[in-house]
């Protein structure tokens, strides 16, 4: 329980440190918001007048909370390039993404598992070598490229989906989540090659002790061991990598869903970037960056119910 | 014995295919088949003994092409990795071997940084430089700086009462000298997977960044802005997207099996 | 087959497990208004999925054509989200206007010939024997969007608006500056004063007609086209529907929607998959890629001045011999062949071919391709090595990008070392347009309204549209006596003599006006080619 205390005191510091750090960072760059709402010719009195009604005539720091209040009741300013609130613009395209990137997670979670207990089996066996490389083929395989073909086959070739065709998610969830499915894979492929590779090396590791070397020479039945022992032992780092791969997963879909068509945030997100939108710019980044911290705690919160040695464990 | 064999395995093939790759990319800086930017009207043509990946909407040669953007994407990459080995190794080594509040600091800071996903971190740090190849240089350097720094403080902080470390010190060694000479040859064997690691990320990231038409600018080519093209001419000219995307995934490949050899030695030398 | 069956049972199992996760998230975005057309998806989808196997055998148009085609609604994919305000009176794009033409009209608007037919008003104005004077009829019972009746105040507002607010673009404010009163004449007459003629009166009226009491305009679009605005959504789509109590032929389609994707390949993808009915402005390279039995490709023109336009107050611009050593640089005929499959209609000057009565083509050769006396006017010039330059392009239009790319090509025979510097839409209006911060662009300028004084004021030295920084005081004075000029074939001389300033100066390198190729989907009919950067919706229609 302690642990679990201390675990969201660290979540929320670090959340925290990220929005204080995106939001100096933004407040430095984007220049003075007043102007560039109302253009450079407005009159000093206007824009004097909008600064003091949008709050920039108030110290740094105030600012700072006043916005992070905001981040939390939904109000995430006003986009420039589109006079609408960022929070209305930017809602349809999280939802899109979320459900993208959790459909991926969901591959790499349902993949991982038996690739990688059938790897640690096959492990110094004659076939290793071909498991070994075509993992790390995989693992070399770039997600976008991945997209570009699939895209190709099966949506234009095959014509199992509509490439740019994307359905309102709202009112055909099936037909988005098919068609989200393909990105979701695309993005998955390398994700699952190491999180097999970083399986199958803790269940080697694993089997190489004492306890199951004993285990196992005394008797019991290899199977039973693997999975009382090993397996739950083994669990540890690879939850830990899968919380990690949470990064890695956003990262990957704002390039793939560009090649799909797909109306996420990536696409919102680098045309914000390049359009100077920095309001939009500023919410997403610590979304998505709240997101990822997110995962990571609750990869830490998993394996304390796996592992129990890291409850005592003073780390 | 024969065990070694099969894991030296993986090495000398990554070490070859790395090589072959290379040399063939450093031969491009002088020499290509055919001016990789230089336009004809054999449009769109399909591989032929003359040009063995086809040519493109310009009637460019594509094997020139790829001959010449891996070079780009090849530097940018080092670059990007050298940026973020030295200064993550610095902060790492400096942070490492003097803890305190001062590295506790850093280290909040470099879990905030961790947080962001890489390419998002980049993009943010665009937004800030402007694009460019440059630019997506330093801002992949940056963002590869914490991981590298994460990884080198461990060792680091791992050696700092190790016995020789200490009479060194007692002998009155500088810091500086500590560090570099005694400490950092100790931390090769983290740094090292940690470069290739690095290093096939940074491909990638690279990739990732033109193909969103942030990184290199034309008529400059990378493997990321030559991919981006071709998905544009999916249908007319298959082979540019498959002879590009193929050449990523070699190179990483490459680099990924160095990786995987080094570890397996690793473990069979500890 | 056996790893598709799997491929399947995976997707659906997945789908599945996920839905109630985000479709509760999903719901609240959208209003239940369209519940036949959700069911009808569903179905649409389920079945798909059914067939999935036998797809490759089906002819693809079956699914494709017929959705869209039984809803009476089409897809059009548009290169670039609308203007930041979709206020008719204060748009800048040409993209925005294409679109916004179905929504809004003026008291006249374009035919296909280019002609002002009576839209809002009734008929043709009667026009005094000075030329002073204009009366305008309004028609009877013409609805705004909104449900009100268009009445004279209406009518004045409007007008009033474009000749005196500020953030109406000049040519169009500047042209109705002659404009001295407006008066009503009982309940639907209007009597226009001039202090001057104006020749292009006609053409300037055709300005939209906005309720007077309507402050959304730049969110809401209302106005009295064929087509009401529904709804908009930032960089996904635009959605017009058919106006019920439009006053003239109806449009044929129930719903258009524009899907915006600044990614050409999205667009060529769309088209390949069924969910776009049609794209304009598409390259050989482009419709190349298309499947014949699935689309019919149309070739108009695009009336535009496609060029590379130099920022004549920046080095080395600021030079005419670098100037005119660019456009004897520059092979136009080869940018043709290379970008464009040797498609699109040479231009010397800032008039695009179709505009006949002003397109002198005289001026289209008066700098011929040739490399020595490129050189020989860069040495003059102080760059005997050439000099290095950037050329801004519009990312999401790959006509431009490709004659960026192909002038860079050029250009480096000379010396000249171009690099190609992409953009977004909104970045190219913002620093490139606006701010005039750029070296060279390749872009395409639209004469709205159709007149040539629209196209040729923008280089006085002193309009606020001067992207380019020309300043020539011969210019000015002719552009002076040219406004001034109430006799209309003097008049065309003097802006011919205009265009020629602007080509012996070599203001920019003009290089064509466009082929336009359109990517229509089999069974869409109707298609209307108009001398203006425009798209007519109001004429497609399924078979």
């Amino acid at each position: 329980m302690k642990y679990v205390l201390r675990r969201i005191v660290t979540l929320v510091l670090t959340m925290i440190m990220v929005s204080f750090l995106s939001f100096a960072a933004f407040h430095l760059i984007s220049g003075d918001p007043a102007v560039v709402i109302l253009g450079t010719s407005a009159t000093p009195e206007r824009l004097e007048a909008l600064r003091r009604s949008m709050g920039l005539d108030q110290p740094f720091l105030i600012q700072y909370f006043r916005w992070l209040a905001g981040f939390f009741t939904g109000n995430l300013g006003i986009s420039y390039s589109y006079q609408q609130p960022v929070a209305a613009l930017i809602m349809p395209k999280l939802q899109v993404t979320f459900c993208m990137v959790m459909l991926s997670f969901a591959v790499i979670i349902i993949c991982s598992f038996p690739i990688g207990l059938f790897s640690s089996r096959i492990a110094g066996s004659r076939l290793d070598w071909l498991h070994t490389t075509f993992n790390q083929l995989c693992m070399a395989v770039p997600a976008f490229f991945l997209s570009i073909l699939v895209t190709y086959v099966f949506g234009i070739a095959l014509k199992w989906f509509r490439p740019g065709a994307f359905p309102d998610l709202a009112k055909n969830p099936v037909g988005a989540m098919h068609y989200l499915f393909y990105a979701a894979v695309c993005i998955a492929i390398p994700r699952i090659a190491m999180c097999v590779r970083m399986m199958r090396s803790t269940i080697i590791g694993e089997m190489e002790k004492n306890y199951v070397r004993t285990a196992i020479s005394r008797g019991n039945d290899r199977g039973r061991v693997l999975r009382r022992h090993v397996l739950k032992n083994s669990l540890v780092p690879t939850i830990t990598l899968l919380g990690q791969t949470m990064a890695e997963i956003v990262s990957g879909g704002i390039v793939v869903e560009q090649v799909f068509g797909i109306p996420g945030m990536g696409r919102f997100l680098v045309l914000s970037i390049s359009n100077k939108d920095y309001p939009v710019v500023q919410a997403l980044v610590v979304i998505l960056a709240f997101w990822v911290i997110m995962a990571g705690t609750v990869a830490d919160l998993l394996n304390q119910t796996v592992d129990t040695r890291l409850r005592l464990g003073g780390r | 014995m024969k065990k070694k064999v099969r894991i030296n395995g993986y090495l000398a093939a990554g070490l070859i295919l790395t090589a072959v790759i290379i040399l063939w990319i450093v031969v491009g800086q002088f020499y290509t088949p055919y001016d990789p930017t230089k336009m004809s009207m054999d449009k769109l043509q399909g591989p032929t003994l003359a040009h063995l990946f086809g040519t493109d909407r310009f009637g460019r040669d594509i094997f020139s092409r790829v001959m010449r953007g891996s070079w780009t994407t090849l530097v940018i990459a080092v670059s990007t990795v050298a940026i973020g080995c030295v200064v993550g190794t610095i902060i790492g080594a400096v942070t490492g071997y003097f803890g305190g509040a001062a590295d506790e600091a850093l280290m909040r800071i470099n879990d905030a940084l961790t947080a962001f996903p890489s390419i998002l971190l980049a993009l943010v740090i665009i937004s800030f430089l402007g694009p460019g190849k440059y630019n997506v240089t330093v801002a992949l350097g940056i963002v590869f700086i914490p991981s590298f720094a994460r990884v080198t403080r461990t060792a680091f902080a791992a050696q700092r009462d190790v016995n020789y470390i200490t009479s060194a010190r007692l002998m009155g060694a500088s810091w500086i000298r500590i560090l570099v000479v005694h400490m950092l040859p100790n931390t090769i064997n983290v740094l090292l997977p940690a470069v290739t690691i690095g290093f096939n990320n940074a491909v990638l990231a690279e990739a990732s960044m033109s193909f969103l038409g942030i990184g290199v600018n034309p008529p400059d080519v990378s493997m990321g802005y030559m991919l981006s093209e071709a998905q544009g001419m999916i249908k007319a000219a298959p082979w540019y997207a498959i002879s590009v995307g193929i050449m990523i995934a070699l190179l990483i490949f490459g680099v990924g099996l160095i990786g995987e050899g080094m570890q397996r030695l690793d473990k069979e030398v500890g | 087959m056996k790893k598709r069956v799997l491929a399947g049972i995976l997707a659906l199992s997945m789908t599945g497990a996920l839905l109630a996760g985000c479709g509760a998230s999903g719901s609240g975005s959208s209003g239940s208004a369209d519940a036949q057309a959700t069911e009808a998806e569903t179905e649409e989808a389920a079945a798909e999925e059914e067939a999935a196997p036998e797809a490759e055998e089906a002819p693809a148009e079956g699914g494709a054509t017929a959705e869209h085609a039984a809803t009476n609604e089409i897809v059009i994919g548009i290169a670039q989200d609308l203007d930041r305000s979709l206020d008719p009176h204060y748009t800048v794009a040409a993209g925005t206007k294409e679109v916004m033409f179905n929504v809004f009209e003026g008291l006249v608007k374009y035919d296909s010939n280019g002609d002002t037919i009576p839209a809002v008003a009734a008929e043709a104005p009667e026009i005094s024997e000075d030329g002073l004077t204009y009366t305008f009829t309004l028609r009877d019972g013409v609805k705004f969007h909104n449900g009100e009746t268009v009445d004279l105040d209406d009518v004045i507002y409007s007008i009033t608006r474009c000749r005196d607010d500020e953030n109406v673009n000049s040519q169009t404010r500047t042209g109705l500056a002659c404009i001295a009163d407006l008066q009503k004449d009982g309940d639907n007459k209007l009597v226009m004063t001039l202090s001057e003629p104006n020749t292009e009166l006609m053409s300037l009226l055709t300005l939209a007609i906005i309720p007077s009491d309507y402050d959304q305009q730049d969110t809401a679009p209302v106005g009295t086209g064929p087509y009401k605005f529904v709804s908009r959504t930032a960089q996904d789509s635009v959605v017009l529907e058919k106006f019920a109590d439009y006053w003239g032929t109806p449009g044929n389609l129930d719903k258009i929607t524009y899907k915006i994707n600044e990614n050409a390949e999205g667009l060529m993808n769309g088209l390949s998959s069924g969910a776009i009915d049609l794209v304009s402005h598409l390259t050989t390279v482009q419709t190349a890629q298309l499947d014949e039995e699935e689309f019919n490709v149309e070739t108009g023109t695009m009336n535009l001045v496609q060029a590379l336009y130099l920022n004549n107050a920046v080095e080395p611009f600021n030079d005419i011999r670098v100037r005119q050593a660019m456009c004897y640089a520059v092979d136009r005929q080869y940018v043709l062949d290379m970008a464009f499959d040797g498609q699109g209609f040479l231009i010397g000057s800032n008039v695009f071919p179709a505009f006949t009565k002003y397109f002198d083509d005289s001026l289209t050769n008066y700098y011929e391709f040739n490399q020595t006396e490129a050189k020989r006017l860069l040495s003059e010039a102080g760059y005997p090595d050439g000099f290095d330059m950037t050329i801004t392009v519009p990312q999401n239009y790959d006509p431009h990008v490709a004659t960026g790319e192909v002038i860079a090509d050029k250009l480096k025979e000379v010396g000249i070392n171009a690099t190609i510097k992409k953009v977004t839409w909104d970045q190219w209006l913002e620093e490139t347009y606006n701010g005039r911060d750029f070296q060279s662009t390749v872009i395409g300028l639209t004469a709205d309204p159709l007149t040539a004084r629209s196209l040729l004021e923008r280089f006085k030295s002193d309009a606020d549209n001067n992207f380019i920084n020309y300043s020539n005081a011969e210019y000015d004075e002719l552009f002076q006596k040219a406004i001034t000029c109430y006799d209309d074939a003097e008049q065309t001389e003097i802006y011919k003599a205009l265009e020629k300033n602007l080509t012996e100066n070599a203001a920019s390198v003009y290089i064509q006006d466009m082929a336009d190729m359109i990517a229509v989907r089999k069974g869409l009919t109707g298609l209307t080619f108009y001398p203006l950067y425009v798209l007519d919706v109001s004429t497609l229609k399924w078979e």
